[in-house]
């Protein structure tokens, strides 16, 4: 019996001893956030981006390849195949890399451990961003990074389905009452007039056209009477079978139903411009401002910006590259490469000479709305989707009341 | 067994002599520094995380991380916020696909290796190939593979179809099956007492849903991958059942169904419960399907607890609950696992049982049972 817990106390004392080396090694390693940005004192930034394809990653390595050239820094372009989870480890390990795509709805829980630098009011060329999109990354009144560009939701037309269903220019909706309309003439033959995915990615657009939101001046406004409103519309037409959800007529997306013909409008951002030329080069389109509601034109943007961290060692070059990266011609070359709009005002100009048929997008900047950012947002915003799959068959008061209820909690 | 060998076991270590002890112990020293420093160690800060307000960055140990007691444990259970709901939900989707799946891949392993170990079947070596071959393919493979298969316009449908059904839109259906099954004979809403009480946020009613359509085709899947790896558990224990055994049931008169459920079977049950183990560890573990396939959706009904946790820390940045759902999960696995194995331990026979074993000479003479 002795042996016995002599045995387990030489076992345990082992285990501690090993435990207790390990334990300082990594706690040196963690303590020493220096680590990561020593590495990258020689002066070599590191950009990681999350790709949506050849074409961004080229057009963007080529890019700080040619800053990299002017200034004489070294910069390297990482591709992220999960970018929440390779900056997350970035901050744990203490060694970020220096600039990165951020999204919105991110900014908040990165703000609110120290993770990232405000560095926006830094920025030369900041009083020529779009004061939506500053709005957008603006937190407890700190303008926190450059908007790298943006999109904003369109309705896309297919135009040979509009005139096959006798349609013409003077029919594109203008309001709620035409868009139901139109759609109901287009829907027949295994084809929906409408269809959008069943998130308040897009369905928000209803809502600002509505006059509602999810936050009105800082306050969860969730359930207000406009929003149910809105859903009702919405509703209504899911349920007539004019309009449908993307995902309900086995598409994955809005892009893929207007793509495949299963949908002859759709409610999309620019990126549907890319699929269309490259999936579906025979389908002819138009691009129109969606439709007024009660309350006026209302849609969504949608953006990113380029976050720094603030471990980044060499915050002077970062900046410098970032209002390279945000210039006027480089947004132009990057929009002409991958297909999203300049976020700067100065370029507005020679974008829409270059892209005429787009116009529509770019008009949307003038009143969108966009989803909000408050930490937490995300999670809430993710309820709120799960809940709309249901939409046809729930009660939209009752759907905004749970949205409501979880926007209160985070609303401080 | 254990009875016996006990006391010889002490017997022989007290011959030790303590040189050799030193040496066994520097022999086991890399595996145990090995395991010390990727998993005790790993685990220990995790659990210190779940207690904690570390924010995701930096060191976890770092001056200004604050202990917080059960906080985050209280989030997620009690709370009456969405971490709590999200945290029932995934509990109720993951619940519905271990009892679904365990007790399928079960029986379907080990009918597979009942078939596959009879030396009259041709081509033996063939089949064992051919089910054990979906379990080698990565499950990301195959998830897309599924999604393929079940998507609106699918292989799956398209069959389903020649039969005269309109497939469901697999991936797409956050309807519960058991709710739908209700729904056939017009029950669409619970009653009062089931509806109105909640436990994690989630009602009675919506805890009985069953799992959702799309929760359904991840049984399936699961089944289908992992049921090769236990069929071949199945076929090592079966060649390892002495034949004598088998035989003198058949001499004894028993038919087939009776030497496969009362000789064969029992004789298996140290396999079965290794089967049982793996297969709802593994359930409760499921994460790498969700992560490829759906991300949680439709309506939430694929979320597991495994994926729920992995999004708390990674997207929404509240790395305390996220360690905090890891924490709950082992603790959940550890109890069935502790129960299955209280419910498959080796019982005494009853006495009832006991009694119909007996030789009674005057009544029996003669006649075979």
């Amino acid at each position: 019996m002795t042996r016995h817990t002599t045995r387990v106390w030489l076992g345990a004392g082992t285990l501690l001893v090993t435990g207790s080396l390990a334990l300082t090694a990594c706690g040196s390693g963690f303590d020493d956030s220096g680590g990561g940005s020593e590495e990258s004192a020689d002066g070599a930034l590191t950009v990681l981006i999350g790709s949506s394809g050849e074409a961004e990653t080229t057009a963007v390595e080529e890019a700080v390849a040619a800053w990299s050239e002017d200034s004489g820094v070294d910069a390297q372009v990482q591709v992220a195949n999960d970018l929440p989870q390779q900056l997350s480890q970035g901050f744990a390990a203490g060694s970020p890399p220096d600039l990165f795509y951020l999204a919105p709805e991110a900014l908040a829980g990165y703000a609110e451990n120290g993770s990232i630098q405000a560095y926006g009011d830094e920025l030369a060329n900041k009083d020529d961003f779009y004061p939506s999109l500053v709005e957008n990354f603006t937190l407890d009144g700190e303008f926190y990074c450059a908007p790298k560009d943006f999109s904003t939701l369109a309705l896309i037309i297919n135009t040979d389905l509009w005139a096959e269903a006798g349609l013409t220019d003077a029919d594109i909706p203008t309001d709620w009452d035409s868009l139901a309309t139109a759609a109901q003439r287009l829907t027949g033959d295994g084809q929906v007039g409408l269809a959008f995915g069943a998130e308040y990615q897009r369905l928000g657009a209803f809502m600002a056209q509505a006059g509602g939101g999810l936050l009105v001046d800082g306050q969860a406004a969730a359930n207000s009477p406009e929003n149910v409103e809105a859903l009702s519309y919405v509703q209504t037409h899911l349920n007539d079978g004019s309009f449908a959800f993307a995902a309900d007529i086995g598409a994955g997306w809005g892009g893929e139903a207007f793509g495949t013909g299963a949908a002859a409008m759709v409610i999309e951002g620019n990126w549907i411009t890319g699929t269309l030329a490259n999936d579906y080069p025979d389908v002819n389109y138009t691009v129109a401002e969606l439709p007024q509601g009660p309350a006026g034109k209302g849609t969504l943007q949608f953006t990113n910006c380029w976050g720094m961290a603030a471990d980044s060692a060499d915050q002077e070059s970062a900046l410098a590259l970032v209002e390279y990266l945000t210039g006027t011609d480089q947004q132009l070359t990057f929009s002409e490469a991958f297909g999203p709009m300049p976020s700067i005002e100065s370029a507005a100009g020679t974008w829409t000479d270059e892209n005429p048929e787009l116009a529509a997008f770019l008009a949307g900047a003038e009143y969108a709305q966009f989803p909000p950012t408050i930490a937490g947002a995300a999670d809430v915003i993710s309820d709120f989707n799960a809940q709309l799959e249901s939409l046809a068959t729930g009660d939209p008061q009752t759907i905004l009341d749970s949205v409501q209820s979880n926007l209160e909690a985070i609303v401080e | 067994m254990t009875a016996v060998s006990t006391p010889s076991r002490r017997a022989g270590s007290s011959g030790l002599r303590r040189g050799e002890a030193a040496a066994g112990w520097i022999f086991t020293l890399p595996v145990l520094i090995i395991l010390g420093v990727f998993l005790l160690i790993p685990v220990l800060m995790a659990l210190w995380v779940s207690f904690s307000d570390w924010n995701g960055r930096g060191s976890p140990f770092a001056g200004d991380v604050g202990f917080v007691g059960g906080e985050n444990y209280a989030a997620i259970t009690t709370g009456g916020g969405l971490a709590e709901r999200d945290f029932g939900i995934a509990l109720r989707n993951n619940a519905w696909y271990v009892l679904l799946v365990v007790p399928l891949q079960t029986a379907l392993s080990l009918f597979l290796a009942v078939l596959v170990n009879r030396a009259v079947l041709r081509g033996r070596g063939f089949f064992r190939t051919a089910f054990y071959f979906p379990s080698v393919t990565s499950t990301v493979a195959i998830t897309v593979l599924w999604l393929f298969l079940f998507s609106t316009s699918g292989a799956i449908n398209q069959v389903l179809s020649w039969i005269g059904i309109n497939g469901p839109n697999w991936f797409n259906e956050p309807s519960g099956v058991v709710h739908n099954l209700l729904g056939v004979f017009g029950v669409t809403s619970g009653p009062e007492a089931l509806t109105q009480g909640t436990f994690l946020g989630v009602s009675w009613w919506d805890w009985l849903a069953g799992p959702s359509v799309a929760m359904s085709a991840f049984v399936l899947m699961a089944v289908f991958t992992t049921s090769g790896t236990f069929m071949l558990l199945f076929i090592a224990a079966l060649q390892n059942l002495s034949g004598d055994v088998d035989e003198a049931a058949m001499v004894d008169g028993a038919n087939g169904w009776q030497r496969f459920w009362r000789v064969t079977l029992p004789q298996l049950k140290p396999t079965l419960f290794t089967v049982l183990t793996l297969g709802l560890i593994g359930c409760w573990q499921v994460f790498d399907q969700i992560y490829t396939g759906t991300q949680g959706g439709p309506g939430k009904t694929t979320l597991t607890p495994a994926y729920l946790s992995y999004n708390s820390a990674f997207i929404s940045q509240e790395w305390g609950q996220g360690a905090a759902i890891a924490f709950v999960l082992f603790v959940i696995i550890v109890v069935f696992t502790i129960l299955q194995r209280f419910l498959l331990r080796d019982r005494p026979v009853s006495r009832r049982r006991a009694r119909q074993y007996e030789v009674r000479p005057a009544a029996r003479k003669g006649t075979a049972r």
